[in-house]
């Protein structure tokens, strides 16, 4: 199933600064809500998200429970060469999941 | 020059009113105290970053269950082995425009069926499987799937004698007070919409968006669960999902909604 959808411009020029927009679909279970007979259910969100172009890390971010449903980041970078620009979200219950993009410097 | 430049500028404008004009005429975006009876989408009720978050395919959450039902077409289900795309092919073709005429009539069950019944019917005398259950998401992302191949197409309810007696009980439950607050679904949206209900917009009640991602729900919902949510709000007590009422209802409001454009997946606060 596609959880999570990164989007890049598919080609970019040499020194451009382009957006990169990351989503992940992830119910961010806060660990403080309780079920209807009172049980705590327990938390459950993305603790960490890294991107990276080229195998070279560009920007990294630490989640919390106060983070909605379905994070939404998008943050810029600058173009430096072709190559594969990928999301990695880690969190609770060893949940990993990786979606990468690729760019074409015209 | 400038003689160029004003011809330019006066004919732009020219432009603009004949816009205006036709906007005004058909739907959607007349300015308020303009036209009496102008139809507007919740879209127009919303704020800008909302709107962005709608328009924009990677920001829009509503994608992820299109994204799922689009897995979920092509994935075999039941006794029968067969999957969605095994009959109907590929969506982007064949569901144009299908969840614009929903709810439609079925023959079989001599009453109008709405998206999420059909893909069950289809998940139980095509497939042999087991229905799936309101608002899972399966069901959601299959119906947002379906929806999405709409996108863009107006509203094409077709009301004939057979529906026609539905459509009149759909509208007798919009139009009936209820509830401990003894309130018509009409009060608000038809006599009140554009004022605010405590912090929010009352918006015309046209489901032009379903299923859709609300930000309160942080997911996608059907459009019963938003019927019932209004139900709850007016301390009525809701139908159950799947109930003829709420079939109804939609089958009235869609028909109300006509030749407005699907925006599924849509973003609601």
């Amino acid at each position: 199933m596609a959880r999570a959808i990164v989007n890049v411009p598919a080609s970019a020029r040499r020194g451009e600064i382009i957006e990169i927009k990351a989503l992940v679909a992830h119910d961010m279970e806060t660990g403080f809500r309780r079920t209807q007979l009172g049980a705590l259910i327990p938390r459950n969100i993305i603790t960490d998200f890294v991107c990276t172009y080229n195998g070279a890390e560009i920007f990294r971010a630490e989640f919390y429970p106060a983070i909605a449903a379905n994070p939404y980041l998008a943050f810029t970078t600058r173009v430096t060469e072709s190559g594969t620009i990928a999301c990695t979200w880690t969190g609770d219950n060893g949940y990993s999941l990786t979606e990468s993009a690729a760019i074409t410097v015209a | 020059m400038i003689r160029g430049f004003t011809v330019l500028r006066s004919s732009g404008i020219a432009l603009l009113l004949a816009a205006a004009a036709i906007s005004a005429s058909t739907a959607g975006i007349a300015p308020l105290g303009v036209d009496k009876t102008p139809r507007r989408s919740g879209y127009d009720f919303m704020g800008r970053e909302t709107r962005a978050m709608q328009d924009d395919d990677a920001a829009n959450p509503g994608m992820l269950w299109v994204l799922d039902g689009e897995a979920l077409w092509s994935r075999k289900a039941g006794a029968a082995g067969r999957s969605c795309f095994d009959c109907h092919g590929d969506a982007r073709s064949s569901m144009k425009g299908v969840a614009a005429r929903y709810p439609a009539f079925d023959a079989a069950r001599a009453r109008p069926v709405n998206l999420e019944q059909r893909i069950n019917i289809c998940r139980s005398e095509q497939q042999n499987a087991p229905p799936l259950a309101y608002e899972s998401k399966d069901l959601l992302a299959l119906t947002a799937y379906v929806g999405r191949q709409s996108r863009g197409l107006p509203i094409a309810i077709a009301i004939d004698e057979r529906t026609l007696p539905f459509l009149d009980a759909g509208r007798e439950t919009f139009n009936r007070r209820q509830g401990q607050l003894n309130l018509s679904c009409a009060q608000c949206h038809d006599g009140n919409w554009g004022k605010r209900l405590a912090g929010n917009v009352i918006p015309q009640a046209h489901p032009t968006g379903y299923p859709l991602y609300r930000l309160e729900w942080q997911g996608v919902g059907s459009l019963q669960r938003r019927l019932r949510n209004c139900l709850v709000g007016t301390r009525t007590q809701a139908y159950d999902f799947g109930a003829t009422e709420l079939v109804d209802l939609e089958l009235f409001l869609m028909w109300r909604a006509r030749g407005m454009k699907i925006e599924t997946p849509a973003v609601r606060p």
